[in-house]
């Protein structure tokens, strides 16, 4: 994309450079659209699960943005030659339960033939233009929440390996199938100063977003971050995505690891997340009223991580 | 007599999966080639996790790993 020329445009909030969740175009005072896509390769064996986490996958950038999903489109490359067309169906009904459950209408979707499956949603949204939820338009003192586990990239690499306990499956599914619109809902009650969802670059990876453009840097309390079952000891048995690794080697340099630091920390902050959770940020006072109205709403893994300061040298420390 | 796991060519998580098995039948010395870094640094945490030294040889783009239980 760097080297793709874009017309300028006053109507273009936020677009592909700002490294943000979703484009946010202005149509009026007082409506914006929020254009995202995404698609995924299968994260777990069982059809109907893959289209509904692929479909709050997709959702979920609009959430991050502060807004709300209308309309979607069906994303779908899949090898006619190696399944059955009953799996596909499975997969598309995963996806519109969930489009049921976040209210949004399908609109239509356009499918090809492909050597490896992928499905996925272009997904379409509004926030009023004042009110969009940048991801770094964090504060000096904010408080940072973390609203899902972090593990999905050591899990689906372990159901790979036949590593992975049913209890860990069942945990990991529920997990990235459940819409970050009941966490985002919650959070537009409270002055948040900036938001983003953790997917592929790991928690890390967002981190850095969030800090793009800023003089800040982020503490996090390693003690602090959920982690799914299983991850620590997988993790130690080799049980690591590749993506994780490509993410170490792309960001590791701006992060400061405590000597004391468990092994699992030093990865897991790397681990690619698919339907990650969302990160929040905002002053003290309401961080801790807005973790309880989390936790309040059955978001149990919902956790305070970390804050924003000033700090020399590295931008993300771990402790 | 040392065994050797060719796993080079293989996506994460097979050449973990190929160690883990040679470990549960019983092997105490054997050879993995593989052609990552992934699988590498991978295999590696699998041999130190089941209490094997392990050691490092490159060959061009291949990294061939001699395991040995401690």
């Amino acid at each position: 994309m760097r080297d793709i020329k874009i017309k300028s445009d006053s109507n273009v909030l936020v677009t592909a450079s700002d490294k943000d969740d979703a484009g946010v175009y202005r149509i009026s005072d007082s409506i914006a659209l929020i254009q995202t896509l995404d698609f995924i390769t299968p994260i777990c064996d069982d059809p109907f699960e893959y289209g509904r986490i692929a479909a709050c996958n997709s959702l979920s950038d609009v959430y991050a943005m502060g807004g709300k999903p209308l309309t979607a489109m069906n994303i779908v490359g899949f090898p006619t030659k190696k399944f059955s067309l009953d799996i596909l169906q499975k997969i598309l009904e995963g996806g519109q339960s969930v489009l049921d459950e976040a209210d949004v209408r399908l609109l239509g979707g356009h499918s090809v033939d492909d050597s490896e499956m992928k499905y996925g949603l272009s997904v379409t949204g509004v926030v009023h233009p004042d009110k969009i939820l940048r991801n770094n338009s964090i504060q000096e003192g904010d408080v940072l929440i973390l609203t899902k586990a972090l593990g999905t990239g050591i899990i689906a690499t372990a159901i790979k390996a036949d590593m992975a306990e049913e209890s860990s499956i069942s945990e990991f599914i529920l997990s990235m199938t459940t819409l970050n619109k009941y966490a985002a809902e919650i959070m537009l009650n409270f002055n948040v100063h900036a938001c983003t969802d953790v997917t592929g670059f790991g928690l890390a990876g967002h981190l850095l977003e969030m800090l793009d453009g800023t003089s800040l840097a982020v503490e996090i309390n390693s003690n602090n971050l959920p982690l799914l079952p299983q991850v620590e000891d997988l993790a130690s048995y080799g049980i690591v995505p590749g993506g994780l690794y490509r993410n170490r080697d792309y960001i590791g340099t701006a992060i400061d690891f405590s000597s004391d630091i468990k092994t699992i920390y030093k990865d897991i902050v790397f681990d690619p997340q698919t339907s990650g959770g969302l990160l929040i940020s905002l002053n003290e006072k309401d961080a801790f009223d807005l973790l309880s109205a989390l936790h309040s709403a059955g978001i149990k893994n919902a956790s305070i991580i970390g804050s924003f300061k000033t700090l020399s040298d590295k931008k993300i420390y771990i402790r | 007599m040392s065994d050797k796991i060719d796993a080079r060519g293989l996506s994460c998580p097979q050449p973990v999966v190929l160690t883990q098995k040679a470990i549960k039948d019983g092997k105490s010395n054997f050879e993995i080639l593989v052609d990552t870094e992934v699988s590498r640094e991978n295999v590696l945490r699998c041999l130190e996790k089941n209490n094997f030294n392990a050691a490092v040889s490159e060959d061009g783009d291949i990294f061939i790993i001699k395991a040995s239980k401690k």
